[in-house]
């Protein structure tokens, strides 16, 4: 610690830090928080992914064989809503309170104690969700998208389900006023916006999005639990409302929200692709216009999701042709990061390796999303397993795979240690296997006309389902290496030097490996 | 950003984060139970119990940082844009209610009434239901009531509000010239004008229940009129309580002519509570 001397009385180091289990209840400390969120999303990422076995596993046969439909509606249901906000979601909030303060060299974020706050309501809003499975009437099983009136079927688990949604969003919102404050306001002397590094870009355009989306939803499911207990009709056409209405508030959020678990994880690729091609990101302001306009459009385009639903020939011609038009700043990125890697130097070390694999299988996720938009063609793939691989694919070797990526890529920085590069290469590889083994054939059951969420098949859909689940055990296990890989990299390895990287750019190289728990309490000069 | 002199002040080690997560723990459990009529209402009670009491100590240590002196230029500008943020957040929340509103009025109580996609609909399931506003709904849920119109209390309230608005501008003025007799003499006439709006509010609600048969069950209308103007008016009743903890800290000789950061904050609330309240009186009570 070369800054110890410099502390001043009313900002003393962990001296007087309280130990053991006291001390991650009161931190205020960035980089702990910035922990607790990842280990917090990698336990929900077992937890979800438990679920989503369970789901594959019965589905790999036709017929019921190990659990009862309404057990597998409560798995689909809690699988996503879990994956969703426990584990992508906090995930990037982890990330973003590791680096950003060190990306763009301020001393912590701007409001340390809600910092604080953000992350400790999350375990107590799962508490209350995961409580749902062991209620009267079970979790909820009506899909993830709460659409009534199927969702006031739940049982007991209704109230619990929405009150810890309200729990999640506080979280959220709080956590995303504290990222834009802090790089609205914390920034290093001569940070300027356009040169701050992408991932806190992408950052700063998701915290907007969740703060304009995550009341909407608030707003949403609030109106659930009236219409439930207290006798509104917003979504009873008896009293003049329509169940409709829920869908369009609830896509509102729902679109921007698919935004917020991809801006982030554009961002973790746009630091790595440089890196490991050994050139500068080309089209950085592309990069960031690029963003901007997907933050922007994502607003516009909700309706896609709803295009069976009937509704006026112009809203779907609108909401066909504003969908469309995110790919163009899609494929903007996606033709950057391709060429920053034109000629490069390149290298394939595990986080280089995740962020190739999500170029090329978020783009799958993309192109399924482009066919997805057309309205004729949606009428036959919506609500059918094409919309699962459409969304597994942007979400899983796209969000999940750019979080792993990041892992990797800052896991030295964090612990001081190089992470074992054969294991991680091996995870790597079962990985990218396991995710394609597991969603690829999903396309060909959703053409063929499977629908989705739904306990069993008819017998022709049985081989690509056997696929299926094949993949997700091989993916499943597969990330029992992660966990292994992390840790055994969090007790030791071989140091990693400051800069871990052959000249990587970016403030968080000049801090030491690990990085120490106060930095940059003197603000650097960025040139 | 230019960096303010002196360090960020960085607060270590906070309770009152965890005990707030605990006490909105127990709020929520106990509010699913009491919902689910099991367990009562005391745990729920209990949990707010702790909000508060985590409110109360959190702002205290502000207050004591503030006051000793901790805070730069830039803790406050941290401040003031988490403030802007935080408001913005509670307009999303409004305009949820407000998309419900116009939805149902520009489209699924007209297609209700056959209107356009809508033919089938009434044809076959609502024959005869005239698409008017006011309404609740098709199968005249909650029994035949009156709404209110905007003439009335309501544009009391109005006037009420928007000279609140005024009173606290004076009142931010005189701070700003340091006449602290002006200031506590209109900041305390604001909140008192925010209460009896409250107050106002609730006596229009008692006389919708019991003459106008007006109530929350009562089809779109009464859903969207109660949860509009009932969140609002918790948001009225919040705001007049910052601004008596503002007004008691005036009176204890906090803030400066430079520094007041909990006083703006306040005052852009209020202000945003005032225009929400506007949006409700044209779209709510008015058309
Ligand atoms: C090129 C960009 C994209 C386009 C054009 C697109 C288009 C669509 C469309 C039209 C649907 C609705 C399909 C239906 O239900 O019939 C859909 C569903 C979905 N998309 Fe995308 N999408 C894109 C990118 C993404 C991204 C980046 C994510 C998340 C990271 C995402 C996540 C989802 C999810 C979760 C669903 C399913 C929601 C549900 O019904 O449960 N999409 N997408
Ligand atoms: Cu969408």
């Amino acid at each position: 610690m070369s800054d110890t001397a410099t502390h001043t009385a009313d900002h003393d180091d962990h001296h007087d830090t309280p130990k053991g289990i006291m001390r991650w209840l009161t931190t205020t400390n960035h980089k702990d928080i910035g922990t607790l969120y990842l280990l917090f999303a990698l336990l929900m990422f077992f937890v979800g992914g438990s679920m989503a076995l369970i789901i594959r596993l019965e589905l790999f046969q036709p017929g019921l064989q190990y659990v009862n439909p309404e057990f597998f509606n409560q798995m689909t249901t809690m699988h996503a809503l879990i994956m969703i906000f426990g584990a992508v979601m906090p995930a990037f909030v982890g990330l973003a309170n590791w680096m950003i303060p060190l990306q763009i060299g301020a001393p912590d974020m701007a409001l340390p104690r809600m910092n604080n706050f953000s992350f400790w309501i999350l375990p107590f809003a799962f508490t209350l969700l995961l409580s749902t499975l062991f209620m009267p009437g079970g979790g909820p099983a009506g899909g993830w998208t709460l659409y009534p009136p199927l969702v006031q079927q739940t049982g007991d688990a209704l109230p619990f389900v929405i009150l810890a949604i309200h729990l999640m969003g506080i979280s959220s919102i709080m956590g995303a006023i504290n990222v834009i404050v802090t790089i609205m306001n914390m920034r290093a002397p001569g940070m300027t916006l356009l040169k701050m590094p992408l991932f806190v870009w992408t950052w700063l355009i998701t915290a907007y999005l969740l703060i304009a989306v995550m009341p909407v939803l608030a707003g949403a499911v609030t109106m659930l639990l009236t219409d439930q207990f207290f006798g509104t009709t917003f979504f009873h056409a008896a009293g003049g409302g329509d169940p409709v209405m829920f869908q369009h508030i609830f896509w509102f959020f729902g679109h921007p929200e698919v935004y917020i678990m991809i801006l982030p994880a554009f961002g973790i690729v746009s630091e790595i692709i440089p890196t490991f091609a050994r050139k500068p990101l080309f089209g950085y302001d592309a990069m960031v216009y690029a963003t901007a306009s997907i933050a922007f459009l994502s607003f516009i385009v909700w309706a896609h999701h709803m295009f069976t639903v009937g509704m006026p020939l112009a809203g779907q011609l609108f909401f066909m042709f504003a969908t469309m038009l995110i790919a163009v700043p899609t494929g903007v990125k996606v033709f950057n990061w391709t060429a920053t890697m034109w000629r490069g130097a390149m290298t394939f070390e595990t986080p280089m390796l995740f962020a190739l694999a999500f170029l090329f299988l978020f783009t799958i996720g993309g192109f399924s999303g482009l066919m997805l938009s057309i309205v004729p063609a949606d009428y036959q793939y919506h609500d059918s397993y094409f919309v699962v691989a459409h969304f597994h694919y942007v979400l899983v070797p796209g969000s999940v795979f750019a979080i792993m990526a990041g892992v990797y890529y800052w896991l030295p920085k964090w612990t001081g240690h190089m992470y074992d590069e054969t294991l991680g290469k091996i995870h790597f590889w079962l990985s990218v296997i396991g995710v394609n083994v597991t969603f690829f054939p999903q396309h060909f059951l959703g053409l063929a006309g499977m629908p989705r969420r739904i306990p069993d098949y008819a017998t022709q859909f049985t081989n690509f389902n056997m696929m299926s689940s094949i993949g997700a055990f091989i993916f499943g296990l597969s990330q029992l290496m992660f966990v292994y890989i992390i840790f055994k990299t969090i007790r030791g390895g071989a140091k990693a030097s400051a800069e871990v990287w052959e000249s990587p750019t970016g403030l968080e190289w000049t801090v030491p490996s690990p990085a120490p728990h106060h930095t940059f309490d003197e603000a650097p000069q960025v040139k | 950003m230019a960096h303010a002199t002196g360090k960020y002040y960085v607060p270590h080690g906070s309770w009152w984060p965890i005990i707030g997560s605990v006490g909105l723990f127990a709020l929520m459990l106990g509010s699913a139970n009491a919902l689910n009529g099991s367990g009562g209402t005391w745990p729920a009670l209990l949990g707010l119990a702790i909000v508060l009491f985590m409110f109360y100590g959190w702002f205290a240590e502000v207050v004591r940082e503030s006051v000793a002196g901790y805070y730069s230029a830039q803790v406050d500008r941290s401040f003031r844009q988490g403030m802007i943020w935080f408001i913005f957040s509670e307009v999303m929340f409004f305009a949820a209610f407000f998309g419900a509103l116009f939805y149902a009025r520009a489209l699924s109580v007209p297609w209700l009434g056959g209107e356009g996609v809508g033919f089938f609909t009434n044809l076959l399931l609502w024959e005869g239901f005239e698409p008017t506003w006011p309404t609740d709904g098709p199968a005249g849920v909650g029994g035949d009531f009156t709404a209110i119109g905007p003439w009335g209390l309501p544009a009391i309230n109005t006037a009420i509000l928007l000279t609140s608005g005024v009173t606290l501008t004076i009142a931010h003025h005189a701070l700003r010239d340091n006449h602290r007799g002006i200031l506590i003499g209109f900041l305390a006439a604001t909140w008192l004008l925010g209460l009896i709006f409250v107050g106002l509010q609730a006596y229009e609600y008692v006389e919708l229940y019991q003459d106008y048969n007006l109530r929350l069950d009562t089809g779109i209308y009464g859903s969207t009129f109660f949860m509009l103007t009932g969140f609002h008016g918790f948001h009225v009743t919040l705001g007049a309580i910052m601004l008596i903890v503002v007004w008691l800290r005036c009176l204890r000789g906090h803030f400066t002519p430079k520094q007041h950061f909990a006083f703006e904050a306040t005052a852009w609330y209020w202000h945003f509570v005032d225009v929400v309240w506007l949006g409700l009186y044209v779209f709510v009570y008015w058309f």
